[in-house]
């Protein structure tokens, strides 16, 4: 809901003062409008006229932080429906979820299992954010409680679903200072709920029978001031919880409707109870569409290998390619008297190309030099993968550490052939097929 | 004040493609909603998932072989794959053809390809030639004389040999032709033009737009069927509105996730387990973007992908 320049000059003190740099209220309005000027420029705004500008200048979505230190999230804050149109800004985070009316030793297991999934990927670290601790209507709150600070000790930020007013203020001053999100709120119960959670500054998450009566509590909830909220989009089955989570998204990204512009939770221990399968294939699904939170069982690197690779694929700047680190990455084995093959720092790139090397059984060295994240005929069109730079990361990185002479070059830029052999003394440079694909047939016959 | 829903519906429409005859026969397509996105209105085909199998014979992977054990054929093995919980259609991949590995003659693929047809009667069938183009000239040619009358469809006719591929599955047999292309929703729209011009039917085009596992630049098969989705229902660009098959299977399983040996990762586990997490996560993720059907192989993901369509639609 942009205002025009007419509706914005319509705020204006209209003195035609020029202090904002602009002959008229008028043409500063039009640049405003346009985007070409900051409405901070003019000193003269009434205070009100700024609130109904930011308002309506505000971004649909809202950008919700929850965690604190190194550990603080950002969710939601999207302007796009789909990646190719924007960067997605806020990647999908995952929790385990612990309950209750589970016995110790599960949760136990459960927070251990968690733990050992922590490894790097692309430059990211790959681990579980967050979990949900849910109370079971009528359990013990001192067994809630227990299982809020096991929780707590993980470090992760924690979800507390729990709709009853005492036991969620019991379990905030818990553990309040690692600002988790208390996602407890209904039509029943919004007011207290929302005095809780602001009370101990931290988020609030809503839910609703359906879709309308979450609206209702969302308009009641920022009707009382709070607007540090994020939706529980989870509905009785899949059907609905789909139907849910992509309508309240674009509502607000393309409806500009910003009472549901906030991130959303999809709760798969509801919908998907105990079914791991289904999990794997939901989380997937909502990881795509408009999850900001997904709720797990739990987590293991069968889960985590896919998921991650997903997310961090999904979440990237189309603007910006992925790049894996320059270096010597040995395969199969490697070492130093086996045969070397270089290629660019696009990480798709090098991923195809490890992975074929990988499939041949055959003890490698694969050399990344910087290429600026092009594939191989992009970077040598661009200069910057060539004989120079090839040779230069050879001399400067290579040559001391390997004794092997041999240097496999792509089969795209075997032109490179000859200039390499004049600027590398010593080493015999041989050319790879065209094809990634056939790299395993070349390997296996390489002699 | 209840919220305003505002279904996103569309003038265009998905085209509707049969594979197989009679009451076994699938439709993939015909919708004018986003994928999957029955709230805004209905999907009369729900998304397929098909199985795949090879002329190689059954793979080593502990569920594979568990499920295929006793089969002592490769028609034993379709007949099988057709009876799998949640399977719509079998695959018959001919990798065993590639000049590059084994090179099976295509007299033998052939032959493999009349006992399939015969196993299977109507049950739709989809094959892939050997991906090698140029022995797909000559083996995707005399596998469509052998699958004519069963409708099936004959995977893939790519820039380099739509000709051939689509003059005998398309034209002399009448049936369903695979467009391959490689993750570029020009080169999409490029292959679909030339095959229809060359006379197909364009409701006998189903697209293959390429895939990625997940974690492998999977970004660009998610844009290039956002766009494709978004240029054949909102644009009403009737070179785009072919239904989409994408395999997923062939790239899930050849990534080192999926197989590095648990005794080289041991944090990891199984390597099975992997593999179906692999496979599940891009099919899903493949059928929210727009595929129409999925092609997988391990009976695990058969049957969870089905349910979640079920589920879903
Ligand atoms: S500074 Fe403000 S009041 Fe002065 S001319 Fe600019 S817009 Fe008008």
């Amino acid at each position: 809901m942009a205002l025009n320049g007419i509706q914005i000059f319509k705020m204006t003190p209209k003195t035609n003062c020029k202090e904002c740099g602009s002959p008229t209220c008028m043409a500063f309005s039009m640049k405003v409008a346009q985007g070409a000027a900051e409405i901070s420029a003019c000193p003269h705004m009434s205070e009100e006229a700024l609130a109904t500008l930011a308002e309506a200048t505000a971004p649909p979505m809202k950008t919700i932080k929850v965690g604190a230190g190194d550990k603080e999230y950002t969710l939601g804050g999207e302007t796009v429906l789909y990646r190719h149109d924007k960067t997605f800004v806020s990647r999908t985070r995952y929790a385990i979820s612990l309950c209750s009316c589970m016995d110790d030793a599960d949760i136990d297991a459960k927070l251990e299992a968690m733990k050992k999934v922590d490894y790097e990927r692309i430059g990211e670290q790959m681990y579980v954010e967050m979990v949900y601790v849910n109370y079971h209507e009528g359990d013990a709150q001192d067994k809630y409680l227990d299982i809020v600070k096991k929780a707590a000790a993980t470090g992760r930020v924690l979800v507390l679903g729990c709709t009853d007013e005492a036991v969620a203020k019991a379990a905030l001053d818990i553990c309040k200072d690692g600002k988790p999100i208390l996602n407890g709120a209904n039509a029943a119960n919004a007011e207290a709920m929302s005095k809780l959670a602001t009370d101990a500054g931290v988020v609030l998450g809503v839910s609703g029978a359906d879709l309308n009566e979450l609206y209702d509590t969302v308009a009641k909830l920022e009707g009382l001031g709070n607007k540090n909220l994020v939706l529980d989009t989870t509905g009785a089955d899949v059907k609905t919880t789909f139907a849910n989570t992509v309508q309240v998204r674009r509502a607000a990204i393309k409806n500009e409707d910003r009472t549901f512009g906030y991130p959303s939770i999809v709760n798969l221990s509801k919908i998907a109870k105990d079914d791991k399968y289904m999990q794997e294939a939901l989380v997937s699904l909502f990881t795509m569409k408009y999850g900001s939170i997904v709720v797990l069982d739990q987590m293991s690197y069968d889960v985590a290998l896919p998921l991650y690779g997903l997310r961090q694929n999904v979440f990237t700047d189309p603007q910006k390619p992925m790049t894996v680190e320059p270096g010597i990455y040995p395969i199969n084995g490697g070492d130093e008297n086996s045969l070397c093959l270089t290629t660019v720092d696009f990480a798709l790139t090098y991923f195809v190309v490890s992975g074929e090397l990988e499939r041949s059984g055959v003890p490698c060295n694969l050399l990344i030099s910087d290429a600026a994240g092009m594939s191989v005929l992009t970077a040598w069109a661009a200069g910057k993968l060539s004989s120079g730079t090839i040779a230069k990361f050879v001399q400067e990185n290579v040559e001391d550490k390997i004794k092997c002479r041999k240097l496999v070059i792509p089969g795209k830029v075997a032109v490179l052939k000859g200039d390499l052999e004049a600027k590398l003394p010593g080493w015999e440079i041989i050319v790879a097929p065209d094809e990634a694909v056939q790299l395993v047939k070349f390997m296996k016959e390489f002699k | 004040m209840p919220f305003n829903q505002k279904p996103e519906k569309f003038a265009a429409k998905i085209n509707t493609v049969t594979i197989g005859n009679g009451d076994k026969a699938i439709a993939l397509g015909g919708e004018s909603v986003l994928p999957l996105y029955t709230f805004d209105g209905p999907i009369d085909n729900a998304p397929k998932v098909g199985v795949e199998i090879t002329d190689l014979g059954v793979e080593d992977i502990p569920g594979v072989k568990a499920y295929y054990e006793g089969c002592g054929s490769v028609a034993d093995m379709a007949k099988k794959a057709s009876e799998m919980e949640g399977a719509d259609f079998v695959v018959l991949s001919l990798k065993g053809g590639d000049p590059n590995g084994e090179d099976k003659p295509t007299e033998d693929l052939v032959a493999i390809v009349k006992e399939v047809v015969a196993a299977l009667g109507d049950y739709p069938l989809v094959v892939e030639g050997s991906g090698n183009v140029e022995k797909d000239n000559e083996l995707l040619t005399k596998v469509s004389e052998a699958c004519q009358g069963t409708n099936a469809l004959i995977m893939s006719a790519k820039e380099e040999n739509y000709k051939t591929v689509g003059a005998s599955a398309g034209l002399a047999y009448g049936l369903n032709v695979g467009a391959e292309s490689a993750v570029d929703i020009n080169l999409a729209k490029q292959l679909n033009v030339i095959t229809t011009k060359l006379g197909v039917n364009p409701e006998k085009i189903v697209m293959n737009i390429g895939n990625a596992a997940v974690g492998y630049g999977y970004e660009y098969v998610v844009s290039t069927m956002d766009r494709i989705r978004n240029a054949a229902l909102s644009q009403n660009d009737d070179t785009l509105q072919m239904p989409i098959i994408t395999p997923v299977s062939v790239d899930a399983w050849s990534v080192k996730e999926s197989m590095a040996s648990e005794e080289d990762m041991p944090e990891w586990g199984p390597a099975e387990e992997r593999g179906i997490g692999m496979e599940i996560m891009g099919a899903a993720a493949d059928l929210v973007s727009g595929s129409h059907a999925v092609i997988l192989k391990h009976p695990q993901s058969v049957a969870t992908i089905a349910k979640m369509i079920k589920e879903l639609v």
